[in-house]
């Protein structure tokens, strides 16, 4: 009969609305446990460099330590920071206020502070070494300090400071790194899984042609101004005599004072962050590689170090009354000798040392058809006769 | 192709042999499985079956009391190579195997399994418990992880620790209060009596070095909430990811090793946060008491009773029940290396490892998954290695480069090999070494190619060199070309 088909479908659709009510209600709880996976990294590294010297240069280092400092409040411990520094202002004879960078003008906030680590300082920040960190192509007596030891759950953020033009960042005002071996340099990096996801930052003039070349994926790239575009400074401090800060990574530092570890904002505020009315460049980002939507991607998941955490509901059951333990491959002690210094130089290398034999090798081929060129057009031009001349 | 080859003894004792089997007994069965992990890679999987009766000192093993005395019986009778299963079928109404359990998963590398409805019902539980014991789908695709298209693993994949040739174990005591607390605890005993064997049976996979210390005046980074109910202070879950950040600074790790560190803290808080209890996702308090992070490490907070007298002398003298803590630490372990006993069908019995820490069968699930990390592992880096040589023309490949390039080659198709042919230990031994190899090969630093050079950079460089020389050549080679020609004319001229 009718009714009971009409009562049958109605309580059907009961039923129905009924499920997906606890399917949403479980679903949001399930969303809520899930949010913590969905980065699908477990750790995170930073990769701090400053590419300029001297002292009018003040700025530059005063950018990357305060990302550094923001870096190390939201939570990566100096373990996991590469900070480089390509010289120092804090102990420079010419700074009016000694062990101290300031990032505001009078003063305001020291970015210095008193636990810094610099990992590479001075005259190691060198492009080749720059590489050499991020490839992890390092000579094995290096410290663990100066390696960047991340594997492919790790979320890596790299931020870039210095003088810069189109294509190029110029480290220390004699060599430069060019946007095409940056990009080869990711992509080592991505064929070894160096990464989970990476974050690149560069407050340079025309940084924008730093990301131009990009092609790993899982890159998400921010830049202070455009290519054609010059990034400028701040303000100078009038005590201390330069200009303290770049106004990007001014700008940026004021909205990462904001941030705290436990924090919900996501990348499109980090877009934001400076427009052109502030900066007077105007900063550019890149997110076509990046595969999760930036409306998804957390601050924290980069600049901070949320970890991921399970409660621990299995235990073992210990028997404690066993006797010590026999282990199967018991630790022999050695016979030690004693110790005494390796050779630290080759002094009989060097006090008896020969000159080395080069090997010598005819001229190349292009020097002798130049050459060939060269002579035999002049005396074809001006004639066999001359040449008794020369000799 | 990857073929693993698990060899597996499969033994009817009398009374359990069902009546519709193929042929009579003993005969051999192979079963192939392809695991697909993505479009262009996928593993197969190949159980080789022996299908045998019970021979005398089997059957006197299985009459015994009780599951556990006749594991430990067989043991001896089996054939205990890495990799290799046995399982013996009970009758349906032997009761070696407990009521309602129709699986009992032993210490070692056997089973035993109650017969019952029929050959196909025999082989699907044969199936489940092969899968349990050594790989399943989900453990090989985890394995090759960064060949599986996004979003199609769960979260559990990503917990495990990566294969790597050593791990660091570090156990640290953190006491933030010892003006109330004076904390002893006995790391080293414990090290020697509960963590030693654990380790020496996970010395197989890789080598493992203990360190440990105590740290004064290290905080946490959350403050708890008292809870009136229950008078104590809780830590929420959603607290818990904030907890550990301000530690790791402190924590500090080897210079020289390079290898992952695996962080276990034991927590004693202060006076005035005692006790305190963490908070599961529903409220109540979590038996264990302690909490893991993924590939890092876990925390387990340990309550000092209240003293008798509220009179009582600080500090109080505080003796760490280790064992207590070793059970919860070692459980850690184990769930950071991806061995974990929760999801199992219900009518398993698995036995539990005691001292050892983990079965024979989870160290083997262990190894096949590590065999098979390494060997994509091996096989991504030589092909990127042989793509940047392609790319970059003009880098020099050292002889020694070379040799660890040869080597690894050859090490990763004996590992491939051998796990075609069932020996799981070898496979994984040669994986190792492909492992460095490889690494040692990528990783040299004489690899490192600094020179680019845009054409347009070198128009700039050259141009400026040669034009200014070139426009007199070229000048005088237009001059020479006009006097031949003039002089080819001229003999028409001149008579």
């Amino acid at each position: 009969a009718a009714l009971p088909g009409v009562s049958r479908a109605s309580v059907a659709t009961a039923v129905l609305l009924l499920s997906c009510c606890g399917a949403a209600l479980a679903g949001g709880v399930q969303d809520q446990a899930e949010q913590f996976f969905r980065s699908g990294h477990t750790n995170n590294w930073a990769v701090l460099v400053c590419t300029s010297r001297f002292w009018f240069n003040y700025r530059h280092v005063a950018n990357t330590l305060s990302v550094y400092r923001s870096v190390k409040r939201l939570g990566i411990p100096d373990s996991h920071i590469v900070l480089m520094l390509a010289d120092d202002m804090a102990c420079n004879p010419r700074n009016p206020k000694p062990a101290t960078v300031f990032s505001h003008k009078n003063m305001e906030l020291n970015v210095y502070g008193d636990d810094v680590e610099v990992d590479y300082r001075s005259y190691e920040v060198t492009v080749e070494n720059f590489l050499r960190v991020l490839t992890g192509r390092i000579p094995p007596s290096t410290p663990r300090s100066k390696r960047l030891l991340s594997d492919d759950r790790s979320n890596i953020l790299i931020y870039m400071t210095g003088h810069g033009g189109n294509g190029f960042l110029k480290f220390q005002d004699s060599e430069e790194i060019t946007n095409v071996e940056l990009a080869d340099a990711f992509e080592q990096m991505w064929q070894k899984r160096r990464y989970n996801e990476l974050l690149f930052i560069i407050d340079t003039c025309q940084g924008a042609s730093m990301y131009e070349r990009f092609y790993s994926p899982n890159i998400m790239a921010l830049a202070s101004s455009q290519v054609g575009e010059d990034s400028l400074s701040h303000q100078p401090d009038l005590g201390i005599g330069v200009h303290l800060m770049d106004r990007y990574t001014f700008y940026v530092l004021e909205f990462l004072e904001e941030i705290h570890p436990a924090s919900q904002t996501n990348m499109n505020d980090l877009f934001q962050v400076c427009p052109k009315s502030l900066c007077v460049s105007t900063p550019g980002h890149r997110t076509d590689l990046f595969q999760r939507d930036p409306q998804n991607v957390l601050i924290t998941d980069f600049f901070g170090s949320v970890r991921k955490v399970e409660i621990t509901t299995e235990t073992i059951s210990l028997d404690r009354d066993l006797a010590a333990f026999e282990s199967k491959f018991p630790e022999d002690e050695l016979a030690t000798e004693p110790l005494k210094y390796a050779e630290q130089l080759p002094v009989a290398q060097i006090i008896h040392q020969k000159p080395k034999q080069k090997d010598w090798h005819p001229p190349g081929g292009f020097i002798l058809g130049l050459w060939a060129l060269i002579i035999m057009v002049f005396f074809k031009t001006y004639g066999i006769k001359h040449m008794k001349h020369v000799f | 192709q990857v073929q693993l080859v698990v060899p597996i003894a499969v033994v009817f004792s009398p009374g359990s042999v069902p009546a519709d089997l193929p042929r009579p007994l003993p005969f051999r069965d192979t079963q192939e499985m392809e695991i697909t992990v993505n479009l262009r890679t996928s593993v197969t999987s190949r159980y080789e079956m022996v299908f045998r009766g019970t021979t005398a000192e089997e059957e006197a093993a299985l009459a015994a009391a009780t599951a556990r005395e006749a594991d430990a019986a067989l043991w001896p009778l089996q054939d205990t190579s890495v990799g290799s299963l046995a399982m013996y079928v009970v009758p349906e109404t032997s009761s070696l195997v407990p009521q309602g359990i129709a699986v009992y998963v032993g210490k070692h590398r056997s089973a035993l399994v109650r017969a019952g409805g029929g050959l196909a019902a025999l082989h699907a539980r044969l199936r489940q418990v092969t899968q349990l014991m050594s790989f399943t789908a989900t453990s090989v695709a985890a394995a090759l992880s960064d060949r599986v298209p996004d979003g199609r693993l769960g979260p559990d994949t990503r917990r495990s620790l990566k294969s790597s040739l050593g791990y660091e174990i570090t156990f640290s005591l953190l006491n933030p209060d010892p003006k109330s607390h004076s904390v002893d605890w006995d790391i080293e005993g414990a090290v020697n009596c509960y963590v030693k064997p654990v380790l020496d049976k996970l010395s197989l996979v890789a080598n493992f070095s203990v360190d440990s210390q105590i740290l004064y005046y290290a905080v946490l980074g959350v403050t708890p909430r008292y809870d009136k109910e229950s008078s104590s202070f809780l830590l929420s879950t959603h607290s818990l990811p904030h907890v550990i950040n301000p530690v790791e600074a402190r924590l500090g790790s080897s210079a020289a090793s390079l290898y992952p560190v695996l962080n276990f803290l034991l927590y004693v808080p202060e006076r005035s946060h005692s006790p305190l209890y963490i908070q599961d996702k529903d409220g109540a308090p979590v038996s264990t008491n302690a909490f893991h992070s993924p590939r890092w490490g876990g925390i387990m907070v340990y309550n000092v009773e209240a003293p008798a007298s509220p009179q009582a002398s600080l500090p109080l003298h505080v003796d760490v029940d280790m064992a207590r803590v070793m059970e919860v630490f070692l459980a850690q372990l184990r769930l950071l290396f991806g061995l974990s006993r929760e999801e199992l069908p219900a009518e398993f019995l698995l036995e539990s490892p005691g001292n050892e820490g983990l079965a024979d069968w989870e160290l083997d699930h262990l190894l096949w998954a590590h065999t098979v990390e390494n060997i994509a592992t091996v096989s991504t880096t030589l092909t990127s290695l042989a793509q940047l040589l392609d790319k970059i023309g003009n880098i020099v490949i050292k002889d020694d480069v070379a040799s660890e390039v040869y080597q690894a080659v050859a090490s990763v198709q004996s590992a491939v090999a051998k796990l075609g042919m069932g020996h799981l230990h070898s496979a994984f031994q040669a994986s190792k070494e492909a492992v460095t190899s490889s690494e040692r090969a990528f990783f040299d630093p004489s690899l490192l190619h600094l020179l680019y050079f845009p054409d347009d950079q070198k128009f700039a460089i050259y141009i400026p060199l040669f034009l200014p020389m070139a426009v007199p050549i070229l000048l005088s080679l237009a001059k020479i070309v006009r006097e031949t020609r003039q002089r080819k004319k001229e003999p028409t001229k001149m008579d």
